[in-house]
């Protein structure tokens, strides 16, 4: 039997608020609390909530039929719990029927992947810490931020003991193959790769409700028409997106809530296909082929390339200079550090200082706060000024002067020797 | 003795220099004995201070039999439409807004309410060549309301309103060159804004030029008898700085700053490269690049190419206090100006007791002699400038004390003994016209 693979990326930016340069030194606080509340609070009301509401009537109905996959950043998590905590509620709720499989992926939704392994490997532990701690299961299976993947960072993540990685069906990476099975890594055919099917995921997220479409409108009925149609011989289909489609991407009124609360049922009754979540399909099916990923791939754009968040001077400059306080940040150990240093690295402040798209917006303008890539580019080294300053304080700060620690030695030494005496009496 | 003084702008609405200089010259003349003013601006806000003159908004005068006037003065005087790039200078903000915007329609009418006054909407922008000819038609009309002996008028935008006031009253005309095109466009001079410039000119009786450069432009570039151009300095206004906030400098190291819009002639580009020069040699430095402009995008790129931006800080534009904010954070102030008839910033900047660097092609740069004067294409002295007076104390204790007292004896009021010497003059030279 065939399997359709259903899974709902969440993340939403922490944005940071405009920071100027009479602030550098100053102000340590760098997020807009009020945009970024308002915007969870929305997002939450119109998507998660009523969402999950009703996923979990499907899962229920079609109990053990019916099967979803989501992968939540740690900066999502973190934003959900201060002013939705509901919503996690509720996917503790999904959680609880066994048919929801949650992914790992890096905590900060960042590039880390492209840079520095160490810290893509604390990020990616820190998420599924966080993960299990939530749901109580540990993800077995990764997906990167945006899909990005190479042949390298499959071989990463497969180290790191992951069964299978989900990234992008990019056409110039598949060529004449098909995205509809499964695939293994070209280094490590240990760890499984999963296709996404961008024909049929796009026709759900950006076409819905899109009138000039000549499939619009699309029903449950013609989309699994469509899975009927599709090659005996091919496995699987893999419908990956932002969980962020229902109700923001796709409003209300297109009918998307709707589509949802039929789809399963369609597929169950009038398909070839059963849902399965990432880890069956790996579990179940056998890898077609090697995947060969030289070049970094993404899920992004038309170019499917990193090109949206690095390539230009701007975002290389502000890349390279973050990751240069990598070592120091670790050195400090400082708690209110670490927490800056994990948001300061989302992929989203990279991507507003993007000028592919100066011109028309597009969706790089989606809740961009910035009016131009250079205002973005401006703020957020603004910003990363006042992070390192903080750093060199900090880090001033561990390099004591050997006599002083010598002296410090001492003293402690005698206390030490003070509490034995006065325990020895004590006991006596 | 009573002037009546055409200006574009006038605080608290000001959107350049030269609203800035009018105030600190009209406060000045207000100290000489027998000499009363009528200020005109294109709009009267209300809100102006007009303790030492009186101010008359061009929308508040009654015009009659508009069209007809307006068609003939046309004819006389050559009515133009421009491209509306052609932006004297104004709002950065609302540059990027003019340059985007299409010019409306050819045609264009003059306007006249139901009371018979003109609107202005006393803002540089698209349709300023229409509001330049409005201007000066009402100009004529407030001539022969207003008895005067001289008229003066600043700069380019008011000069057809001062030819159109003599042409009325038959009085001297003073006229006042804070900047020319050959400044603005740094060579490439628009030919209609030039005519204006040279009518001006060559229908004044006397000419203010604020520098000797300016003066040499005025002379070379237009054609004008040296005999009759005179050039008046610019002076500061004093500030009490008791008053202002103090702020907290958030970083430890020194902050060199540039402020001013970000365009050609202002030379942004050798500031950031002098940066780089600096900071390959010291890293307690940061710089500031304060304001905006059609070439902060290509600054904000060329930084981030440089790799030094981390240390190098754009600010946006500043508005009020936050200009002196940034003169309390900084340790030296850089204007590299390719071409600057005057320029103000620097004397607000020592008034702060932050020693300037300033271009060799600046007019201030004639009168100081506490500041450190380089080519303004010449990084390297730049850079050794800026490395100075960050490294020796000594030397910046010094310019800031030298150079606090030398522009606290640079005032308004001087200035304005000279400009009442060129009215006298101006009279003078028209007596025995009169007489005659």
């Amino acid at each position: 039997m065939k399997a359709l693979c259903l899974y709902f990326q969440i993340h939403q930016p922490l944005r940071l608020k405009r920071y100027r340069f009479f602030d550098i030194g100053n102000d340590h606080y760098y997020y807009d609390d009020y945009t970024n509340e308002s915007i969870m609070r929305k997002i939450a009301d119109e998507c998660y909530l009523p969402a999950n509401k009703i996923v979990l009537e499907l899962l229920k109905t079609n109990k053990g039929k019916f099967k979803i996959s989501y992968s939540i950043t740690g900066i999502a998590l973190d934003q959900l719990e201060q002013y939705a905590p509901e919503v996690i509620d509720t996917f503790k709720d999904l959680a609880k029927t066994g048919d929801v499989e949650f992914l790992a992926e890096t905590y900060s939704h960042s590039l880390a992947s492209l840079i520095n392994k160490d810290e893509f490997v604390q990020q990616v532990t820190s998420h599924s810490d966080k993960i299990e701690a939530l749901f109580g299961v540990r993800p077995s299976v990764f997906r990167n931020t945006e899909m990005i993947y190479s042949d390298e960072i499959g071989e990463m993540v497969s180290k790191m003991g992951y069964k299978a990685i989900l990234t992008e069906g990019a056409k110039h990476i598949l060529g004449w193959k098909s995205p509809n099975y499964l695939y293994c890594n070209a280094i490590n055919p240990k760890l499984k790769v999963l296709m996404r099917n961008y024909k049929l995921s796009d026709d759900i997220s950006f076409r819905f409700s899109s009138e000039g479409w000549k499939e619009w409108p699309l029903t449950t009925t013609k989309f699994v028409g469509w899975l009927n149609e599709m090659d005996d011989k091919e496995d699987l289909v893999n419908i990956f997106m932002d969980y962020e489609t229902f109700g923001e991407h796709q409003k209300k009124e297109s009918g998307i809530f709707e589509f949802l609360a039929h789809l399963p049922g369609e597929v169950i009754l009038k398909s070839k296909y059963k849902f399965a979540t990432p880890s069956e399909l790996t579990s179940e099916f056998h890898p077609i082929a090697q995947a060969h990923v030289p070049n970094v791939i993404s899920w992004a754009d038309e170019e499917r390339d990193l090109s949206a968040w690095l390539g230009n001077k701007l975002q290389d400059e502000a890349f390279r200079k973050l990751y240069a306080l990598r070592d120091d940040v670790a050195a400090v150990n400082d708690d209110r550090i670490d927490k800056d240093w994990k948001y300061l690295q989302a992929s989203d402040h990279f991507y507003y200082m993007c000028t592919k798209f100066a011109s028309d917006g597009d969706v790089h303008s989606y809740f961009n706060p910035y009016s131009s890539p250079y205002d973005a580019f401006i703020n957020y080294m603004n910003v990363l000024s006042d992070f390192q300053i903080r750093l060199k304080i900090l880090k001033d700060g561990l390099a004591v002067d050997p006599v002083e620690l010598q002296y410090q030695i001492s003293q402690k030494d005698e206390l030490i020797a003070r509490y034995e005496r006065e325990l020895s009496e004590l006991k006596n | 003795m009573k002037v009546l003084m055409f200006g574009w702008e006038f605080p608290p609405h000001i959107s350049g220099g030269l609203g800035t200089a009018c105030y600190g010259l009209t406060k000045g003349l207000a100290k000489i004995d027998d000499l009363d003013i009528v200020f005109v601006v294109p709009k009267a806000h209300g809100d102006e201070d007009q303790s030492t003159m009186s101010l008359v908004g061009a929308n508040s005068v009654t015009i009659e039999q508009v069209q007809s006037h307006v068609e003939k003065f046309k004819s006389q005087h050559t009515y133009l439409e421009v491209e509306s790039q052609l932006v004297p200078y104004n709002d950065p903000d609302e540059y990027y807004t003019f340059r985007s915007q299409d010019l409306y329609g050819k045609n264009k009418f003059i306007k006249v309410d139901k009371d018979g006054k003109l609107e202005f909407s006393g803002k540089y922008g698209a349709d300023l060549m229409e509001e330049i000819y409005k201007y000066a038609f009402v100009a004529s009309s407030i001539s022969a309301d207003h008895e005067h002996d001289v008229i003066h008028a600043h700069d380019w935008l008011c000069y057809p309103a001062g030819i159109a006031a003599k042409k009325v009253s038959g009085k001297p005309l003073v006229i006042h060159v804070h900047a020319t095109d050959f400044d603005r466009s740094g060579g490439n001079v628009n030919p209609k804004v030039y005519e204006i410039e040279k009518k001006g000119m060559d229908a004044a009786d006397k000419i203010i030029a604020v520098s000797n450069l300016t003066r040499n432009i005025v002379i070379e570039k237009y054609g004008q008898d040296p005999g009759k151009v005179v050039t008046v300095y610019n002076a500061v206004e004093p500030v009490s700085f008791e008053e202002k906030i103090k702020i907290k400098k958030g970083v430890k190291e020194k902050v060199v700053t540039f402020l001013g819009r970000i365009t050609m002639q202002k030379g942004p580009e050798y500031f950031v490269e002098a940066a780089y020069q600096v900071l390959k040699r010291t890293d307690n430095v940061r710089f500031v690049m304060a304001g905006s402009g059609d070439m902060l995008e290509e600054m904000v790129d060329r930084a981030a190419q440089l790799g030094i931006s981390d240390k190098f800080h754009f600010t946006g534009f500043l508005k009020g206090d936050d200009v002196f904010k940034m003169f309390l954070l900084s340790d030296v102030y850089v204007m590299p100006s390719v071409s600057e008839p005057f320029g103000i910033s620097p004397l607000e900047a020592m008034q702060s007791n932050v020693p300037v660097i300033i271009s060799k092609q600046s007019g201030v740069s004639e009168i100081l002699t506490h500041a450190v004067k380089v080519d303004y294409w010449d990084i390297d002295a730049m850079a050794d400038a800026i490395y100075g007076i960050i490294k020796y104390n000594a030397l910046s204790e010094v310019f800031k004390e030298e150079g606090k007292e030398e522009v606290d004896n640079l005032k308004w009021a001087k200035a304005a003994v000279n400009v009442h010497d060129v009215y006298v003059s101006a009279i003078k030279l028209f007596e025995p016209l009169v007489k005659k």
